[in-house]
């Protein structure tokens, strides 16, 4: 029997319209208009005015910033949540479940604006602190769900017999658990490190003015129609260093698990 | 000892996500019955102003608006999505891993350069409205921005991982011997298509809708930055009357709104597991 071709070009029309965004963005950096409209030659102005930008670089610090503080107390909660999720059979273990997976489906709107109400209700001052709180909420979730993934299949008794032969409870965790779940954990840690610099919604409702995260700065620069080709190579940039880290973690995942098959 | 130790292990995050989850969702209830004052501030007493003023047919209008687009867009991207999975589960593992990583990739660009990136694509005077015009398949006075037709393309656009990843999901664990056995059988390919993988990937088919379509109905940014005054969703409104209007109590009814939307169709799922 033939088999239609249909699904395999719809695979490469879709990853074609997937790309199409990026490419033009990358493509239009180069474009020495100030208009995006049409192409007028190459430049790299845009790219030399963008170092001349400090507002942007100290954005970044600062989202770098929350992000790295978010993603490292997701790494503890979350790591937490998934192990008592599936140490633990109980009444109380269900309604945690129902807790975690709330901020996966809840959202970012109703996110932000349920933690803004709140910090006004409870008359807390608006700030990066507040933003960094927020943050961590919604990663401690995707931690939970990537460390809850590695899990599966997790032997217990592996730690029961530690406990057996005179470990402590930290002993333990630090010698026996931690290593074994250390890959889940890292790139549970690295998915919630990418969701906090990502995130825009729930930041611009507990930032609070004054203070910018990249995405809330870049968000008001094309609402006022401000410098447009400079976020063109921002975008530019931004898409290089990701890559790069995509790449390496490939790698480094790739030697995890060929160790693990020793 | 043993529930000691439980309650030590899940308190953390148990604690964190009441504190930052349950107890905002209820202050949204809460805050939704309080009466207004000026310069954004929240009256002491309560009040059904809030929750009355949305007894208006314009929000009735931005309430279907809403869940139409978002309904548009989830079988939009579910349509599209179909023959991708079906083509990733019959590739060898390692164009599936290869494939995988190639859907995943673009969103890691930020969410907002995205619809930027669209912004600029859809442009009035840009090359594609240009060409578009050229070809006589856009009107004169005819835009790509600033209407439903732009949220709906840029929302497929953002949310079609989401419907691509758990249909291939399902699709990698499916027996296409059946589909074989079907066309044997003498089923046509659409028939066996639709009374056999379909129902074979049902779970997968799930698990997209809801994670497409419960997001969408809070969309916020994408309409913000690509569709125009008739294309606004409730996320927008909400957005308006907290920063626009600084005026909280409406805020929240229209969040307490929303959220009542977003909990609705849950509630259909678990009826019908249960079922």
């Amino acid at each position: 029997m033939k088999r239609s071709r249909f699904p395999l070009l719809a695979t490469l029309a879709v990853l074609a319209f997937l790309y199409l965004p990026i490419a033009f963005l990358v493509a239009n950096s180069f474009n020495a208009s100030r208009y995006a409209a049409n192409w007028t030659g190459f430049s790299t102005k845009w790219y030399q005015r963008l170092t001349e930008r400090e507002d942007l670089t100290t954005a970044l610090g600062t989202s770098l910033k929350i992000a790295t503080y978010a993603s490292l107390a997701a790494m503890i909660l979350g790591t937490t949540a998934a192990f008592a999720l599936h140490r633990y059979r109980s009444k109380f273990q269900e309604t945690h479940r129902l807790l975690v997976a709330l901020p996966l489906v809840l959202p970012d709107i109703l996110m932000g604006m349920s933690l803004l109400l709140l910090f006004v209700a409870a008359g807390v001052d608006l700030s990066l602190l507040t933003v960094t709180f927020a943050h961590i909420t919604f990663c401690l979730s995707y931690v939970a769900l990537v460390v809850s993934a590695r899990l599966d299949g997790f032997d217990f008794t592996v730690l029961e017999a530690a406990r057996d032969l005179g470990a402590t409870p930290f002993q333990t965790f630090r010698k026996i658990a931690l290593p074994l779940l250390a890959p889940g954990i890292l790139s549970g840690g690295l998915m919630a490190f990418t969701l906090s610099i990502d995130d825009y919604v729930v930041t611009y409702f507990v930032k609070g003015p004054g203070t910018d995260t990249l995405p809330t700065l870049v968000y008001s620069m094309i609402k006022k129609s401000k410098e447009l080709p400079v976020i063109n190579a921002l975008s530019s940039i931004m898409l290089l260093v990701t890559f790069a880290v995509v790449a390496i973690a490939q790698r480094l995942t790739r030697r995890g698990s060929a160790g693990e098959n020793l | 000892m043993n529930r000691r130790r439980e309650w030590l292990n899940t308190a953390p995050s148990f604690l964190w996500l009441t504190v930052f989850v349950v107890l905002p969702v209820l202050v949204i209830f809460a805050i939704a019955f309080r009466p207004t004052l000026g310069g954004g501030g929240i009256g002491d007493g309560w009040s059904l102003d809030a929750i009355r003023s949305l007894w208006d047919f314009s929000y009735l209008e931005l309430l279907s608006r809403t869940v139409w687009i978002s309904a548009a867009v989830t079988g939009l991207c579910l349509l599209v999505s179909l023959p991708v999975a079906y083509a990733m589960a019959r590739m060898t593992p390692v164009w599936r891993a290869r494939v995988v990583l190639l859907v995943i990739v673009p969103f890691w660009t930020n969410f907002v350069i995205r619809v930027f990136a669209w912004q600029q694509i859809l442009h009035a005077e840009g090359w594609l409205a240009d060409r578009l015009r050229d070809l006589g398949i856009l009107g004169e006075n005819d835009r790509l921005l600033g209407n439903a037709f732009a949220v709906i393309l840029v929302s497929v656009y953002t949310y079609l991982p989401f419907g691509i990843l758990p249909l291939f999901a399902a699709a990698e664990k499916f027996d296409f011997g059946l589909l074989d056995a079907a066309r044997d059988l003498g089923a046509g390919a659409l028939r066996s298509i639709t009374t056999v993988f379909l129902p074979g990937i049902r779970q997968g088919l799930m698990t997209a809708m809801i994670v497409i379509f419960i997001p969408m109905l809070g969309s916020y940014i994408v309409p913000d930055m690509v569709g125009g005054t008739d294309s606004q969703m409730i996320g927008n409104k909400i957005a308006q009357r907290n920063f626009g209007d600084r005026n909280l109590p409406q805020a929240a009814a229209l969040s307490a709104a929303l959220t009542l939307l977003v909990i609705a169709p849950m509630f259909l799922k678990r009826k019908k597991n249960e079922a």
